[in-house]
């Protein structure tokens, strides 16, 4: 986590909304995933200047204008690389980057593996609705293969994209997985997240209630996952490839030290970028 | 249901969709953009219906989706794809790369606002950004014309070697629906031989694509291209003679089209969805006796300098409108327009309004106003908000 400076009155989870009204589809599970990251932000008094979120494209990626705090509402599937340079600009800022699955997982797929890699101090939280939703319903890099739709009858045949296994083999720091539906469960998993240093994934199952009606479904097939998280990635990777998908909670935490910019603690710009590309 | 021609209610898109159908592509790598998606839509609805036997593949950005066109375009297919702003932008690079091999993919481009700030309104800027990547870029202003369009792009980019990019704009061309003449299959399949891509992948040329070239192999195949950009617009003219005669529409010339232009003192020059406005607009002026006319430019690159210098000459007023902005620059229409009569005798007053730019509505009533004000302006180099 970084330098937070706690409000001095906390605020309530209400008052870090912009006062934007969401153009999210009545029932979307984005606006329960809003309510927890101000949750989140208040439960943890951090002032609404002292945080930035940063996004990508597509229905979820329309967060930041609904927050108080910092927005950057970038470029379709960057979002990372956004976030990557506004926190070694300003290290002095949480770092929050959100976005869906077709945003952080395919066009952006690329930046995911090598933020985990990197391991900046930041939380990602992907509100993984399993379909392309902004332009109505193709299949994401997570759609089951066999998904049948009108773009996609018979479904896709592509095996689904692992995004916590593969956070966990690329370095990712801490990986949960959440529910939109579980308030308090996903609000803790955030707060923990954006405590524990280096690069955090949080996938958040977020249902689309238009284009993926199957997963109102969700609610009841979630659970809390039967053990406590893991700090062996080994263990971790077998518990999450064996699991159903539907175990929430924290299921990593690595103590990796987070990537620390060379310039920092007095060091000089030039040698160090010398050294960095050796030249 | 092909045998014939048919009359159908169809939006921009879906016309553009029934042109490719009607061209049999192999191979359609896409990804979906708002506004273009209908168009990946109603394809996807052909192929699940086996009335088109394309591959559609659904990469994971649009520089992934160029990436496999051109590909699929080197192995000797016919390649579709479709974009839009943001997604065209994403391709920039590929672009060139698809110029630069020769490939003869036709693409469509829905012209739309780019960011930032986030806009999804009609405007060119995304593809006049991409005017020297080395594609042919054509520009509608119908479904109808958009349908057209696809068919000729074809056979232009598989007989010119040239990539080739048809344009119309956001929502004004690519949501509106109206009646449209899809024609025959058969009428198609005369009209367009099969693709017969000499140089290909295939293990028995034994032929690869894009090694390293010294600098002049690198000169020579620049000068390959321009010299096949200059074989445009005489393949582009027989073309639309030959499409015209089979399709029954007027296709005028199928390079730049002049309306009411006749003893005009002023002709308003654009191009897309403008050039209906303009033309109502015109339509009000010449009956109040004013010598107004259009001249709109439906080939854009290679931009037909000759044919825009002979539509213009001796005319005293010309009004540019550009819905695009280059910043530096102003209007791009405005100042290609401004070097293509560079030096010419009885060249016009040339004027440039960024009447459109940002997607903002432009209606008749605006161009008669727009058309007033040249009576009292002072010709300049630089491109005017209006």
């Amino acid at each position: 986590m970084s330098n937070i400076t706690p409000t001095e009155v906390q605020m309530k989870p209400a008052e870090y909304k912009s006062g934007v009204t969401p153009i999210w589809c009545p029932g979307c599970g984005d606006y329960s995933v809003l309510l927890e990251i101000t949750k989140a932000l208040s439960a943890m008094a951090l002032k609404p200047e002292d945080v930035a979120v940063v996004s990508g494209i597509g229905c979820s990626s329309r967060i930041p204008a609904y927050l108080k705090t910092y927005g950057f509402h970038g470029v379709h599937g960057r979002a990372i690389p956004l976030a990557s340079g506004l926190k070694v600009a300003r290290p002095d800022l949480t770092v929050i980057c959100a976005g869906g699955d077709g945003d952080g997982f395919s066009i952006g797929g690329n930046h995911f593996l090598h933020a985990c890699r990197r391991n900046l101090d930041i939380t990602y939280i992907v509100m993984d609705n399993q379909v392309y939703g902004m332009t109505k319903g193709q299949a994401s890099p997570t759609t089951e293969a066999d998904w049948d739709s009108v773009l996609m009858p018979g479904g896709t045949g592509i095996r689904p994209f692992q995004p916590l296994v593969i956070a966990l083999a690329s370095g990712a720091n801490f990986v949960a997985r959440a529910f939109s539906g579980d308030v308090a469960g996903t609000t803790d998993t955030i707060i923990e997240a954006i405590r524990h240093p280096g690069f955090s994934f949080v996938q958040v199952l977020s249902p689309c209630v238009t284009f993926r009606p199957d997963q109102k479904l969700w609610r009841k097939q979630v659970r809390k996952a039967p053990v406590e998280y893991t700090t062996d990635p080994s263990t971790a990777a077998r518990r999450i490839m064996t699991d159903d998908g539907f175990n929430l909670g924290i299921l990593y935490r690595g103590d990796r030290p987070p990537y620390t910019l060379k310039t920092k603690n007095g060091g000089d710009k030039e040698s160090t970028l010398g050294s960095e590309f050796q030249i | 249901m092909d045998d014939k021609n048919q009359r159908m209610l169809l939006s921009g898109n879906h016309a553009v969709a029934w042109g490719a159908r009607l061209c049999r592509p192999q191979v359609c790598p896409v990804y979906p953009i708002t506004p273009q998606t209908p168009i990946l839509e109603k394809i996807t609805e052909f192929v699940t219906a086996g009335e088109m036997q394309a591959e559609i593949i659904t990469p994971e950005s649009e520089h992934s989706a160029m990436a496999a066109s051109i590909a699929a375009a080197m192995t000797g297919t016919r390649v579709f794809t479709a974009t839009s702003s943001q997604g065209l932008l994403l391709m920039h690079e590929l672009l060139h790369w698809a110029a630069g091999v020769r490939s003869s993919i036709v693409m469509f481009n829905v012209n739309r606002t780019i960011a930032s700030p986030w806009g999804f309104w009609p405007d060119q800027t995304d593809s006049m950004a991409q005017r020297d990547t080395g594609w042919i870029q054509i520009y509608t202003e119908s479904g109808q014309e958009s349908l057209d369009a696809v068919i000729q792009a074809f056979k232009l980019a598989e007989q010119v070697k040239l990539p080739t990019m048809i344009n119309h704009d956001a929502f004004y061309v690519s949501h509106a629906v109206e009646a449209v003449e899809v024609p025959s299959q058969q009428s198609v399949d005369d009209f367009l031989p099969a693709i017969n891509v000499e140089n290909r992948l295939d293990p028995e040329i034994g032929q690869s694509v894009g090694s390293n070239a010294m600098q002049e192999t690198y000169r020579r195949a620049r000068q390959d291209l321009g010299d096949a950009m200059d074989d445009v617009l005489h393949a582009k003219i027989e073309i639309s003679h030959e499409w015209e005669k089979i399709c029954g529409r007027d296709q005028h010339g199928g390079i730049v089209e002049r309306y009411r232009c006749e003893e005009a003192e002023l002709v308003i020059v654009t191009l897309g969805s403008m050039c209906g406005t303009v033309r109502e607009a015109i339509d009000v002026m010449r009956d109040q006796g004013r010598a107004v006319g259009l001249l709109k430019v439906k080939l854009f690159r290679p931009f037909p300098i000759t044919m825009v210098r002979e539509a213009l000459h001796g005319v005293p007023d010309v009004l540019v409108l550009d819905r695009n902005f280059s910043p530096g620059l102003g209007g791009v229409l405005h100042q290609e327009l401004r070097s293509a009569l560079y030096g010419m005798e009885k060249a016009p007053n040339i004027y440039g309004y960024l009447a459109g730019a940002g997607g903002v509505n432009v209606s008749p009533e605006k161009i008669i106003e727009y058309a007033d004000t040249i009576e009292d302006a002072v010709p300049s180099s630089e491109s005017i908000w209006i």
